[in-house]
């Protein structure tokens, strides 16, 4: 089965929207999620042979209440109960079922999808199904996983949901910022998912990338005013825009320093700065942005000695303030290496050491192993390139920590 | 992130069981997997045969030498394993705890992160 674009991401703008006309209707996020599945199957199936329906949404709405009804009917423990009301309801046998108010209730079941009550990988799985109508294959696909692993846990998610007691409606005022810091979250680990992929074989995945794009685009249009996300998109539009420099055809990893930069696209690095930008200016502080800020320095540099690591710093600095975690901590020593030298960066990695979250992490043998390079430690820093590699649990990093530490020889230099 | 779960086995720890003891481990096991099954943390399980069972290829010269028995001679066999999909390793150190073989006196289950796949995982 292969949908032209076109359907596709007809189907997926309108997928989230059809849930939730049908659970405002029905409530039973788990029946109407499953029955919303199967008509964006066949619509996938029709479509492109019968041609796109005069109201699409519509079509969609229809076809998922019959399939909620036939489900409910063929419940049999609960047959006598549900099958009464579901006859009495005009909509469920197919009637007008176009003729519903045109809102939209996407950001709605976004914070139903990464309720706080499920483990980041089922809110992201779980969003990615429901708010981004995707199948359960694709999602399975994107994550490397068997379609029955994923299956199991898009139902374990729904479960869990029903049983938190979570109602269709956005979060109260006071719950807002804390519930919203958790969609992003989910939308930033979509993002990463889909961006650490980088090798041929795993073009599947970039599409997940694209498609945490295209859902935080859709909660900024949701929510304009907020500097979160924004600053979110902008970060993702940044780093999206490095994607055809930062690995070779065969996928080994290029780092910033060496990326051709003629190949980072320029369209997205004007929309994502020109988003930060605006939003630095107007809206309240926060850590997207200011990853998205750091990207941004980074992108107007034209050539990597350009790049203004006074301000890479600056940004850091606040970051670490405001957001503290060592990881942070580790990519404010490569900074501070570029403005006073590898050894000042190496002095403030020696602060990590004792961190318990940080402690013998691969990333911070590797930046130690570069600064160490930078200052002439040759023996050291190639140690350092051998542990890190040790510690990643990725082929593609490993290879390139791997190549540095070969690069610096066994023998001493002459 | 992906973690296999190995068990390995020793052929005299098992020989020691009692037939209760044995019971034990294989509703355990149907127990396991039924849990990370509905978790959606499953990829796949298999079980090896007897490491009697085994045959060793060496190709020398060219040509493919082969030797039944296992590659060394070792208390400790790989038995099987769980190929697994969660959240974090505290997780998977988590399910592994629940693993029969685990409680065992003189077996254990390893728990080691999957660096690269490929190939249909639909077993």
């Amino acid at each position: 089965m292969r949908t032209d674009h076109a359907t596709e991401d007809l189907l997926r703008e309108l997928a989230p929207q059809v849930l939730g006309v049908l659970v405002r209707r029905h409530g039973q996020f788990e029946e109407c999620e499953d029955a919303v599945q199967e008509a964006v199957l066949a619509a996938a199936v029709h479509w492109p042979d019968e041609g796109v329906p005069a109201s699409p949404r519509g079509w969609l709405i229809t076809a998922a209440s019959r399939r909620l009804i036939d489900q409910i009917r063929s419940d049999n423990a609960r047959r006598a109960r549900e099958a009464t009301t579901a006859d009495q309801s005009p909509e469920l046998r197919g009637d007008h079922a176009d003729d519903v108010p045109a809102t939209d209730d996407t950001l709605v079941l976004l914070f139903l999808c990464c309720h706080p009550a499920l483990t980041p990988a089922s809110q992201t799985a779980l969003t990615l199904r429901a708010v981004g109508g995707l199948t359960t294959a694709e999602i399975a696909r994107a994550f490397l996983v068997p379609e029955a692993t994923m299956a199991g846990r898009i139902s374990r998610a729904k479960q869990s949901i029903k049983a938190a007691g979570s109602q269709f409606t956005m979060p109260a005022p006071d719950e807002l910022p804390e519930r919203l810091s958790v969609v992003l979250h989910a939308l930033y680990l979509i993002f990463n998912e889909g961006y650490i992929a980088s090798s041929g074989s795993d073009l599947q995945r970039a599409d997940v990338a694209r498609e945490a794009i295209r859902l935080t685009r859709m909660v900024r249009r949701q929510l304009p005013d907020d500097g979160e996300v924004a600053g979110l998109l902008a970060l993702m539009l940044l780093t999206d825009s490095r994607r055809a420099a930062r690995a070779t055809p065969g996928g080994d990893l290029i780092p910033l320093a060496e990326q051709d930069r003629t190949r980072w696209d320029r369209e997205l690095i004007a929309e994502g700065t020109a988003l930060i930008s605006a939003a630095l200016a107007s809206s309240q502080l926060g850590p997207y942005q200011l990853q998205a800020a750091i990207a941004a320095t980074h992108a107007e540099a034209g050539a990597a000695e350009d790049t203004d690591w006074r301000q890479v710093h600056l940004l850091y600095k606040i970051l670490e303030r405001i957001a503290p975690n060592p990881v942070v901590t580790l990519n404010r020593a490569v900074a501070l290496a570029e403005i006073s030298g590898p050894r000042a960066g190496l002095e403030l990695l020696d602060t990590l050491d004792g961190d318990a979250r940080m402690g013998g992490h691969h990333r911070l043998h590797a930046v130690r192993a570069h600064l160490l390079e930078a200052a002439g430690d040759r023996p050291a820093a190639r140690e350092n390139y051998k542990l890190a590699a040790r510690g990643t649990a990725s082929l593609a990093e490993q290879r390139y920590l791997e190549s540095r530490a070969a690069r610096l020889g066994t023998a001493e230099p002459p | 992130m992906k973690f296999l779960l190995i068990m390995n086995v020793n052929p005299a720890v098992l020989d020691a069981l009692t037939e209760e003891e044995r019971n034990e481990i294989g509703e355990g096991h149907g127990a396991f997997i039924d849990t990370i099954k509905k978790s959606g943390e499953m990829i796949t399980t298999q079980a090896l045969a007897d490491p009697s069972q085994t045959a060793v290829v060496r190709v020398r010269g060219g040509q493919p030498v082969v030797t039944d028995g296992p590659f060394v001679e070792a208390k400790e066999y790989l038995g099987g394993f769980y190929l697994i999909d969660c959240e974090s390793k505290e997780r998977a150190i988590e399910l592994a705890a629940l693993i029969p073989d685990a409680k065992i006196e003189g077996l254990g289950v390893e728990v080691r992160p999957v660096m690269f796949s490929d190939g249909t995982l639909e077993a």
